[in-house]
């Protein structure tokens, strides 16, 4: 049983860390992008939406040739005393960048469907660009921003491609659930594997449920 | 106006305000071509744009209050010049003290009524609290007889509250004048005549310039001493 627990505490720990980074760096691009008028503004978005479309090991790899041990930043974040391959934090970098695409793409789309007129009414009231954002914009977003972030923890909790690419599989340090239930498979060991494969189903049913309440109600008289 | 508006309202505006506008704005879109050049002066409390819908009233509005930018031309009120191509001068919305009633009111859903009129008075990055806000803001809630529903949130009040919310917000900033488009579309007849009535009263009892654009002759009537007829973007005729 224990073996079940542990690596489960570990994909709770490495989402929860990939979720609240992406629930700060997803928001705030999303708000930078749908302000931003410059010819520029589709590649930047193209390229910070790559993770949804690219396969996992591929972003594994880029993660790997830009902060291995011989990679591009390897040196300079040893030197930090930050070490990301085969350690958890290496596994959070993973889930955040695969999840990432989700919180910026449903914040900005929550972000745009709210009415320029409440912003202007505010601008023309005195209230700076920032505290428009803060008061007007990011409360009246709440709901889709909420769901982002949920469907990005329920991804983050999935990962399996990039983590293993980065982080390893290295049981009670970096082996999450998705990875556990791989081994448990390749070892047959099947009561391990249907316990994980259990565990994790539910959690995601739950994530969406809570997520698909979420959405529908933007469109009613917000509070 | 369920209660007369008390003297001591924090509104005061330098007597015979002139409003100057030389505006001149193309917008082309795939499915229309319009030509915005208006030109007008003013030194009445009490104006009017007065014209069809799509004649260019919402965007002078706009112009004046910052959310619109000419291609050419200047915006000077008062002493204050708000827009001036050749001079390089562009006041932000922010800083032009240009109050704006927008026609749906453009309240803010998720605020409470009390919220939405000290909304201007808040500073930072933080709403108003629920709870008792700034003085200038209850005043006027008094005045607009708003105690009631104080803590109601938009949705939940009527056409003619919203309005009054709407009116109590624009005006608890202190601006220079005071724009309204098209005030009482939003409203069942009956209630528009009502409003119409309590909107000509306040201008009676406050000293801040309004600028009203409607297409309704009875609002022009009611609310306007200097009426100009606007068409196809163009100040048609300075009519009586």
């Amino acid at each position: 049983m224990e073996s079940v627990w542990v690596p489960l505490a570990l994909s709770l720990k490495v989402a929860g860390w990939a979720t609240a980074i992406n629930a700060v760096l997803g928001v705030a691009a999303a708000v930078a992008l749908s302000r931003w008028r410059s010819p520029l503004r589709d590649l930047v978005d193209a390229v910070l939406t790559l993770p949804l479309v690219l396969p996992p090991t591929v972003l594994g790899y880029y993660l790997l040739v830009l902060v291995g041990r011989r990679g591009v930043f390897g040196e300079w974040l040893s030197s930090l005393g930050i070490e990301l391959v085969f350690t958890w934090q290496g596994a959070v970098l993973a889930a955040t960048i695969v999840a990432f695409p989700l919180v910026l793409k449903s914040a900005r789309a929550a972000i745009e469907g709210v009415d320029p007129q409440l912003e202007h009414a505010a601008r023309v009231l005195g209230v700076s660009e920032t505290g428009i954002v803060f008061r007007v914009t990011l409360p009246l977003a709440v709901r889709g921003i909420a769901a982002g972030v949920l469907l990005a923890f329920a991804r983050a909790l999935g990962e399996f491609g990039a983590t293993l690419m980065v982080a390893g599989n290295l049981p009670g340090r970096t082996q999450t659930l998705s990875v556990a239930i791989y081994e448990a498979v390749q070892a047959g060991d099947d009561d391990t594997a249907n316990l994980l494969v259990l565990v994790t189903s539910l959690t995601c049913v739950l994530l969406l449920v809570i997520a698909g309440r979420l959405v529908p109600s933007t469109r009613q008289a917000v509070r | 106006m369920s209660a007369p508006l008390p003297g001591s309202l924090p509104v005061t505006a330098p007597p015979a305000t002139t409003l100057q506008v030389e505006v001149s704005k193309r917008l082309d879109t795939a499915d229309r071509h319009f030509a915005l050049d208006i030109g007008f002066s003013s030194t009445s409390r009490r104006i009017a744009l007065f014209g069809p819908s799509g004649a260019g009233k919402t965007l002078t509005l706009r112009a004046i209050a910052g959310l619109l930018r000419p291609d050419r031309g200047r915006i000077v009120l008062g002493e204050r010049t708000l827009f001036d191509v050749a001079a390089g001068v562009d006041v932000r919305p922010q800083q032009r003290r240009v109050a704006y009633l927008f026609q749906d009111y453009a309240l803010f859903p998720h605020l409470t009524v009390a919220q939405n009129v000290a909304f201007g008075l808040a500073r930072g990055w933080r709403n108003p609290p629920r709870g008792k806000s700034h003085d200038d803001a209850e005043r006027w809630i008094d005045a607009f007889g708003l105690r009631e529903v104080r803590g109601h949130y938009p949705a939940e009040i009527s056409g003619g509250q919203k309005q009054r919310v709407a009116l109590a917000r624009a005006l608890a900033t202190r601006p220079d004048i005071v724009l309204l488009d098209e005030p009482f579309s939003a409203l069942d007849p009956a209630l528009r005549a009502r409003m119409r009535a309590e909107l000509r009263a306040l201008q009676t009892s406050l000293e801040v310039p309004m600028l009203v654009i409607s297409h309704d002759p009875d609002d022009v009537a009611a609310l306007a001493d200097h009426v100009m007829e606007i068409r196809d973007g163009r100040i048609y005729a300075p009519a009586a």
